[in-house]
């Protein structure tokens, strides 16, 4: 049996509501929210989270994967791996590989593809961060999140969904296209996408329930996903099962998140199955993907660490619409009086890749005290090389003081720095993230998150910080 | 192996000190030219009596060309000295040693800072190449760290936080307000100080200190020749110094209320200058007042109040201009400003002036005119709340 191991979501902390669009240029906007990428976050960062989130919630016996694969249609990369960040992030062993399957929405179905016709267990992380031009449906309808499966079979770790089978179909038309260098998408007029998207669902539907061997009334819930709406809404009818359970798909608060999107409703679906249902992805982008799983009684015992109705209820902080478009880069603001951001040195870097991007310190032999970052001579009775690696990016913390800093840099003035003591040991001084800079005391409970801090001469400059621990 | 000291070996006999603040029409150069030909004249020497110097700078240049360049010092040894913050009292300090040591007979410590030429707010460092982890804080913001945790420690409200702070920068602007050469010379009212923009955490503008240009400059020799330059010399009773192993940021026995560094030198200090009852018997102290709570936090760790009461203290006025125990006459940090390399060789400068009753007289403390104390003390720190580099001296108008 092959088919998900495990699964894990990232919707970040913020949400716009879709009328502040509207009060501010009179025209776009709608009803609802959408979830927000936060200003130190990108499809890499949230895919490390989503993953960090998927590896809490499989069982122990799960094997390390033998594939990493990171899909976006808005990677932070060009030329450089991607997924390669969150192979170190996740303190993965060299030899497990990683590599990009990125460009457009449909790449993560290639992604997955790949891993259910491997033999080996594999690890897909997809994340969108999706805008558009101020006024824009896109800016509106879409939204921010990541998602993460671990693909494999019984050997691998119990099979929560197994994979029962799908079919696909293509076509080249242009529907939604964008440059590498434009920060939104072009799209051609709604009703011809429409007319070319709904035939390929009927016929990689007609296709699946051949192939599988599963009839339109066996399916339980049905789940539908695709950036190009109208299509969308005609894609239950296309593929004969409009009379089946629909899920929530989730547009109304999160909006649509692109790559991340099939996955995100997948998680939500997966969250409250019971074993034995059988679960269609219809998935449109570039032609459709159509997708059978089926739960196994293992589902019964997985606890996802982190559930989407959770992450919708809980922690959740509104952005205003001047600081959404300055995030996004549409509002280009006077800078504060102080020199530009420095980027990280690639040696360092490379020298320092446990720390860096998996925060894995050091902790003394002899005196048992945690140095972040390691360190070779302990501050407690200078024991000199007598350490070992202490991974503490899952650890809880509590902060020790803090400050509220209106004079450094950054995109989302002003800043907070805290400094945290860890359960168990180790300090460290780091910025707070997802936080109301008047809700920060001392005392209060925090926990490690991957972020981008920020961008210079094109080197993003992932680490982590602290936020508020849920 | 012990800290000796060099008690009553060294003397001041001459200093310079340029006035502080937005030289917009004044290079490096200037500025040690007239920091240097004022501490000559006071001295009553020339340049070419001074056999070698150590000059301080954080990053207005580098190496001894940047002083002998500007000076046209004739082949004569210039040590470049950097110590952060505690940059001109390092120069001060080994200085001091080179003329003990028996190797010169007279030299100058000189320290300068061109802050103001880069166009930024506050500090700015120049940052090495590196894996992008350290936190990215600024100067007030690694400082007011101190307040909330020396406010959860020991019960002092977020209001009564306040006012402590904003009575150690109001006292400060009093005494720069008496100070010809201070960068800010107007008296702030409380209000105005704590309705100021916040900059980090409680600190507004008037609790940072003044970002700002100047140099000042000492010239040293030995005790024994002191009367030969001048009546009044000052005489080096203590010279401490503490590099600590920077704890504070990793390690959680670090409570965020104390400077580690400042209560290992001061303690060396008081021992090499024989000093027991610090509070009592030295008559004013030059402290390191970048960010008030720094201030509030020193008067502790320099034994000038008990733990937790520092802060009742400041409110008692025990630090004012007419107190018990003067702390800033000059207007310290905060309103004589902080050209870094300038500063701890600036707060000798005002030992200098108090001991040898120079101060303008509505600044002259009476410790030393009425009461016949004789002890000044300068406190200089570099870097942040627990990972600092820290400089105490303490020096006296007589031997013994």
């Amino acid at each position: 049996m092959r088919g998900i191991i495990g699964y894990g979501s990232y919707i970040p902390f913020y949400r716009l509501d879709r009328g502040a669009i509207t009060a501010a240029l009179g025209t776009g906007g709608g009803r609802g929210t959408r979830s927000v990428a936060g200003y130190d976050e990108d499809p890499v960062s949230m895919s490390v989270e989503a993953c960090r989130s998927l590896v809490a919630s499989v069982s122990e016996s799960a094997i390390t994967p033998d594939a990493v694969y990171f899909s976006s249609a808005t990677p932070p990369y060009l030329d450089k791996t991607n997924a390669t960040v969150i192979h170190a992030a996740l303190d993965l062993p060299s030899h497990v590989f990683a590599g990009d399957i990125v460009g457009s929405p449909r790449s993560v179905n290639a992604a997955l593809r790949s891993a259910l016709a491997s033999s080996r267990p594999t690890l897909i992380a997809a994340a969108d961060v999706r805008s558009g031009r101020p006024g824009s449906g896109d800016e509106a309808s879409l939204g921010d999140a990541a998602v993460a499966w671990l693909i494999g079979s019984d050997d691998d770790g119990p099979v929560i969904a197994e994979w029962v089978g799908g079919a696909s179909s293509t076509a080249e038309f242009l529907d939604r296209w964008r440059l590498p260098e434009w920060n939104y998408s072009r799209v051609w007029e709604e009703r011809f996408g429409e007319h070319a998207y709904l035939p390929l669902v009927t016929e990689a539907a007609e296709a699946a329930f051949e192939q599988s061997g599963i009839a339109p009334d066996d399916v339980d819930m049905v789940i539908i996903a695709g950036l190009h709406a109208r299509a969308v809404r005609g894609a239950a009818r296309a593929a004969g099962v409009a009379d089946r359970p629909m899920a929530d798909d989730l547009t109304g608060v999160v909006g649509n998140t692109g790559s991340a999107h099939a996955g995100l409703v997948l998680s939500s679906v997966l969250d409250q199955a019971d074993p034995g249902q059988t679960i269609m992805v219809i998935h449109l982008a570039d032609g459709c993907d159509v997708g059978f799983y089926r739960t196994t009684d293992a589902i019964a015992n997985y606890r996802s660490a982190r559930p989407v109705a959770t992450q919708l209820e809980q922690g959740v902080g509104t952005v205003d619409y001047n600081t959404f478009l300055t995030w996004r880069g549409f509002l280009d603001r006077e800078p504060p009086r102080r020199p530009d951001p420095v980027g990280p040195a690639a040696p360092p870097s490379f020298r320092n890749e446990d720390w860096k991007y998996a925060f894995v310190g050091s902790r003394d032999r002899s005196s048992g005290a945690v140095h972040l970052p390691p360190m070779r001579v302990s501050v407690k009775g200078g024991a000199v090389d007598d350490m070992e690696r202490v991974a503490m990016a899952d650890v809880p913390a509590t902060v020790v003081t803090f400050t509220i800093d209106h004079l450094a840099y950054s995109l989302s003035p002003p800043t907070i720095a805290v400094v945290i003591d860890f359960d168990g040991g180790g300090r460290f001084s780091c910025q707070l993230t997802d936080a109301d800079p008047a809700q920060v005391k001392i005392g209060n409970r925090v926990q490690m998150s991957f972020r981008r801090l920020l961008t210079a001469d094109g080197v993003h400059n992932y680490f982590w910080k602290a936020k508020p621990l849920a | 192996m012990a800290s000796r000291g060099i008690k009553d070996q060294v003397a001041i006999v001459g200093m310079g000190c340029t006035p502080f603040g937005e030289h917009w029409d004044k290079s490096v150069d200037d500025m040690l030219v007239e920091a240097s030909q004022e501490a000559y004249a006071s001295a009553g020497i020339t340049q070419d009596d001074v056999d070698a110097y150590w000059f301080g700078t954080l990053g207005s240049g580098v190496s001894g060309l940047t002083l002998s360049r500007a000076l046209k010092i004739d082949h004569k040894p210039v040590t470049r000295v950097e110590n952060m913050c505690a940059t001109g009292s390092e120069a001060f300090r080994n200085a001091c040693y080179a003329v003990a040591s028996g190797a010169y007979d007279m030299v100058c410590a000189i320290g300068v800072e061109k802050l103001k030429d880069n166009g930024m707010s506050g500090l700015v460092g120049t940052p090495l190449p590196s894996d992008g982890t350290k936190p990215e804080l600024t100067a007030p913001a690694m400082f007011s760290l101190l307040a909330p945790a020396y406010a959860e420690k020991y019960g002092v409200d977020e209001t009564e936080m306040k006012d402590v702070l904003t009575r150690i920068a109001w006292k400060n602007h009093y005494n720069g307000a008496r100070n010809p050469r201070a960068q800010f010379q107007k008296e702030v009212s409380k209000e105005k100080i704590s309705n100021a923009p916040l900059i980090a955490g409680p600190l507004g503008i008037f609790d940072c200190s003044g970002v700002s240009d100047g140099s000042a400059a000492a010239i040293l020799v030995r005790a024994e020749d002191a009367h030969k330059y001048t009546d009044n010399p000052i005489y080096v009773k203590a010279l401490a110094f503490s590099a600590g192993p920077a704890a504070g940021p990793i390690d959680p026995d670090y409570d965020y209320t104390t400077f580690d560094e400042v209560v290992a030198c001061a303690a060396d200090a008081y021992a090499q200058a024989g000093v027991e009852h610090p509070r009592s018997e030295i008559a004013m102290a030059e402290v390191h007042d970048c960010f008030t709570p720094t201030e509030l936090v020193l008067m502790e760790d320099l034994g000038f109040a008990e733990r937790g009461l520092g802060w009742k203290e400041v409110m008692a006025g025990t630090y004012d201009l007419d107190g018990e125990l003067p702390i800033n006459p000059d207007g310290g940090l905060k309103s004589f400003g902080h050209p870094i390399g300038a500063s701890g060789l600036r707060m000798l400068f005002e030992c200098w002036l108090q001991l040898r009753h120079e101060a303008p007289a509505d600044r002259q403390i009476k410790s030393v005119t009425e009461d016949g104390k004789t002890l000044g003390m300068t406190h200089n720190l570099g870097g942040a709340p627990g990972e600092c580099v820290s400089f105490v001296s303490i020096v006296g108008s007589e031997l013994g």
